[in-house]
């Protein structure tokens, strides 16, 4: 479809939010891209602006919020240019969002039937009712709902959490898009439900080239499941590259905390690793790299941002201090 | 659901039950019949023929239960001055009443919901903050001052619109409606903005806090992802969400205008149920002031009934659980 | 790396700020509140001191004049007197008239409200205290009389009762006791399941010392809040009742009874009799209701930082 050229390539993207107490640089200077059928997982704590990355790709930054900065290439297409008409019609047709919380994401007060057949219709009015329908009822099939047919009649009310999802992901899945973004789409879900809907949404993404960002702070739920990593501290991601490399030798002592502090079957009579300190508030980051007053190798190097390196191949790194050393989990 | 229903109709006969007591304590013991009915130069054995004429030398209970008795026959006295039965009078006057409070609702509606949804998406605009501002206003205004303004203005100085009576008016399944003549919707015009002004006010404050709430839940949010038109959004997602709360409240609200209508009546002549009990008042036509408290009453109950019910249809959530418990 | 921050020096280190003070700098935020209290002192006054303030005694009828009749803002009296709001049909300065109206309407308001208030207050806080059936009944009590408007309420007691100002102060009590009850239930209750309640009652202080020492002030700014707004709408409610002939007596000319007596002149164009007096009462509704909400904004913890 597109030859080679990624589906989503995000350019140094910035996303500021306008409060009353300052301006917090929500996403500061985001870069990343993906291809078709690659799943990327975007990897950060609460706060690190990694939600704000999806929303704002979509043009879904409210108020205070704003995209200042950068370039967001959909199939060539700069999303951040494009007109409200033109960007409405890629939202929820070419690509989709499936949200954290699937108690909040369906309007209690409409019927799952009424809330699907609009997001086909929206996009191509030329389909009958009785089609969009039937798209409808594959959908919910496709992300294993049991009698679609009747549960099309149904409120959202009267699913469970797990199921709510899975009719979240539908909606998403309706229009066969290129590109997907799920913010924690499982984090809300019991372990089992989680592994479900990791599983299929593996599969789709092999089976129809589907590009996926999936974005999360459980880096077990990426290691099986993504192609690529972003790790995304205070606005920036400070580490990137394929999943496996940054697995087996991260080099941010952010990314090492991160890994370390995840349970494993070889630390098990250890204590797991704890990054000290807290996250700190966007609106009064520390001068120069966000990380240093919480890193073990912070010093007076870490007082200039540190620019974007490739310490190894096909590694983006934003660090004074690069972990060379091979495996080591904790710092 | 049934049971909900049988619950609720429970509840309201006891209120009407208990209504029924004080309206004829009040009327019979607190207020003395004697005394109304009576002129102040009567005789003592006047007096007395009177008071054996309406049962009053009886026991309070005895008296309560012919007040009940007949009340369920439909009886409850002559009115004095008009010398009909006084819940003929009444009941004759309520379609014109029921077709002003029904006007004023559906203006409150028509005016209200777009202004306060306005405001609510665009909170920050100076027409925003004016239709708040009038909002405010609107809460204030003494509504019978209003009215008089708009019979200054509109049938006085401008003379576009008449100021009293129901104009014209034409049968409508056997009552009579003055909304389909064009002569009758003149007459209706002032007196139904006059009526619905403060509920104007009160939908705009509703549909406005109803959307500030909703913009930013997560479902309107999911629907712009879904790529689904604004007007869809505004029209579709978000309406639904802010009708429950505003139609409970208007239909509560019902009862106010009903209320209210004794006032709008007055200044604008309309021939309806308010207009009737302050001239009763006036002239101390005891049985319609009676009749009139007790059917106010019983439609109170009923409105505050049907909303209780259309609540839980309106709301799949409070239906379900209702069901359940 | 030192973790000790400064301490956050104090705006200005000379004054204390007790919290009337800070209440008052509060208030004063909002320039149309501040503005609304202004206008609404300026009419209390102008209403304690009516006798003093007005060009005339509208009711000495050595001083009025059927031969001043109707006339328009401006006119001059006989005796070279400027009307500014015109007379009304009796030849009465409608200024004077509009002062003693004032008088009438924010004494029968202020007086229905504190009865309101002191009645409302009292069930209140015996339903929150003592709970269980007591709390039930009387709650179950509020929310039928709620059910109802106000208005219709009022009707129904001045139609049994009759007019005078006894009787309209009376039926306006009645019909609002029940807001403040509520208010008062439900801020008491929060502070009553509050463990040092617990601890009083363990000390076996009376029950007046427990209601009136602890629960009560904590009652006072929502109570506060509700008796402007409440206010606002007895008057409102009185001149309202008046207009329409079953609120006060002929002899006790109110801002509604003043607005009834323009009525029948309005349709020959007359306009100011009924105007003016309009005026003046929802300048003072509206200047009650802004102060209102700004003590609403004032009041409430939750606002507050």
């Amino acid at each position: 479809m597109n030859n080679g050229a990624p589906t989503l390539q995000v350019d140094n993207l910035e996303t500021h939010f306008f409060t009353k107490d300052g301006v917090a640089k929500a996403v500061d200077g985001v870069s990343f891209s993906v291809n078709r059928g690659e799943i990327m997982g975007l990897v950060g704590e609460s706060g690190s602006g990694k939600s704000v990355t999806g929303f704002s790709i979509l043009g879904l930054v409210d108020p205070p919020g704003r995209v200042v900065g950068g370039r967001v290439l959909f199939q060539g297409t700069d999303l951040l240019t494009l007109d409200p008409e033109g960007l409405r019609q890629l939202r929820g047709n070419r690509i989709a969002m499936i949200f954290q919380d699937p108690m909040m994401t369906l309007n209690p007060v409409l019927r799952v039937d009424t809330q699907m057949i609009e997001t086909v219709r929206a996009h191509d009015a030329s389909v009958s009712e009785d089609a969009a329908r039937a798209r409808a009822r594959d959908a919910l099939g496709q992300v294993g709902i049991p009698s679609p047919d009747e549960r099309l009649k149904a409120y959202p009310h009267q699913f469970s959490g797990g199921m709510r999802q899975r009719v979240a992901i539908a909606i998403a899945l309706l229009n066969k898009p290129d590109l997907i973004i799920a913010d924690e789409p499982t984090t809300a879900l019991d372990v089992t439900i989680q592994g479900q809907i990791l599983y299929e949404a593996q599969k789709l993404c092999r089976e129809t080239g589907t590009a996926l960002i999936w974005i999360t702070h459980d880096l077990a739920v990426i290691a099986g499941l993504a192609d690529q990593i972003s790790v995304m501290y205070a606005g920036r991601i400070v580490e990137q590259g394929m999943l496996d490399e940054v697995l087996d030798r991260p080099a941010h002592p952010y990314t090492r905390g991160l890994l370390g502090s995840v349970p494993g079957h070889n630390t098990r009579g250890k204590r797991l690793y704890q990054i000290p300190g807290m996250t700190p508030s966007l609106l009064n980051l520390p001068r120069g790299c966000a990380f240093k007053d919480r890193c073990p190798h912070g010093d007076g190097a870490c007082d200039v941002a540190p620019e974007i390196t490739n310490p190894l191949p096909g590694r983006a790194l934003r660090c004074a201090h690069p972990q060379l050393d091979a495996g080591g989990r904790a710092p | 659901m049934t049971v909900f229903i049988i619950r609720r109709i429970l509840q309201s006969l006891a209120v009407v039950m208990v209504m029924s007591f004080i309206v004829f304590g009040g009327v019979n013991i607190v207020g003395d019949p004697v005394e109304m009915m009576v002129s102040d130069e009567a005789t003592q054995e006047e007096r007395e023929k009177v008071i054996r004429s309406m049962g009053l030398d009886k026991p309070w209970y005895v008296q309560y239960g012919r007040f009940v008795a007949g009340a369920l026959e439909g009886n409850l006295g002559k009115s004095f001055v008009y010398g009909e039965p006084a819940l003929e009078i009444i009941v004759h006057r309520i379609p014109a009443t029921f077709e002003l409070a029904l006007a004023a609702l559906l203006l409150a509606i028509v005016i209200g919901i777009p202004l306060g949804v306005y405001a609510g998406l665009k909170p920050d605009t100076v027409a925003s903050k004016s239709i708040m501002a009038g909002s405010i206003l609107g809460f204030s205004l003494p509504t019978f001052w209003v009215g008089l303004m708009f019979i200054m203005v509109f049938a006085v100085i401008l003379g576009w619109l008449p100021s009293t009576g129901r104009g014209d008016t034409v049968p409508l399944l056997g009552i009579d409606v003055s909304f389909l003549t064009l002569d009758g919707l003149a007459h209706l015009f002032l007196p139904a903005l006059n009526l619905a002004l403060f509920k104007i006010s009160l939908v705009i404050r509703l549909a406005r806090a109803g959307t500030r709430e909703v913009v930013h839940q997560d479902y309107i949010k999911f629907a712009r992802a879904k790529g689904l038109r604004n007007s869809r959004i505004v029209l579709v997602h978000l309406m639904k969400n802010i009708m429950i709360p505003v139609v409970t409240v208007l239909g509560l609200e019902f009862g106010g205008l009903i209320a209210f209508s004794v006032v709008t009546e007055t200044v604008f002549a309309w021939p309806g149920m308010g207009k009737l009990i302050i001239d009763s008042i006036q002239s101390l036509d005891r049985p319609v002031i009676v009749a009139y408290l007790m059917i106010i009453v019983l439609i109170f109950v009923i409105i505050n009934l049907v909303v209780d019910v259309l609540y839980s249809i309106l709301d799949p959530r409070v239906r379900l659980s209702e069901m359940k418990s | 790396m030192s973790d000790a921050a400064a301490p956050p020096a104090p705006a200005d280190a000379g004054k204390v700020e007790t919290p009337f003070r800070r209440f008052c700098r509060d208030y004063a935020d909002s320039r149309i509140a501040t503005a609304a209290l202004a206008v609404l002192v300026a009419i209390i006054l102008l209403a304690l001191f009516a006798p003093w303030v007005a060009p005339t005694d509208p009711y000495d009828l050595a001083s009025v004049s059927i031969l001043d009749g109707k006339l328009k803002p401006g006119s001059q009296s006989m005796d070279g007197l400027t009307y500014w709001l015109g007379t009304d049909g009796a030849g009465r300065d409608l200024v004077s008239a509009i002062i003693y109206g004032l008088r009438i309407s924010l004494g029968v308001g202020v007086m229905s409200g504190v009865f309101a208030l002191c009645i409302g207050t009292a069930v209140g806080l015996a339903a929150a205290y003592f709970g269980g059936r007591v709390d039930a009944f009387i709650m179950r009590v509020v929310d039928i009389q709620l059910s109802f408007p106000a208005i219709l309420i009022a009707l129904i007691l001045l139609a049994i009762l009759g007019k005078g100002v006894d009787k309209i102060t009376i039926a306006l009590v009645i019909a609002q006791w029940a807001y403040y009850a509520r208010t008062v239930r439900g801020s008491a209750l929060v502070e009553r399941n509050k463990e040092y309640i617990e601890a009083a009652q363990c000390l076996a202080l009376g029950h007046n010392r427990i209601v009136f020492r602890h629960l009560f002030p904590n009652c006072l700014p929502p109570l506060i809040v509700v008796g402007t707004i409440q206010t606002a709408h007895a008057i409102s409610l009185e001149a309202t009742l008046s207009f329409l002939g079953v609120g006060l007596p002929i002899s006790e000319p109110s801002l509604g009874l003043l607005i009834s007596n323009g009525f029948d002149f309005m349709l020959s164009g007359l306009y100011w009799i009924s105007f003016f007096p309009g005026v003046a009462l929802l300048v003072t509704i509206v200047a009650i209701n802004l102060v209102g909400d700004q003590l609403r904004d004032v009041l409430n913890p939750r606002l507050q930082k």
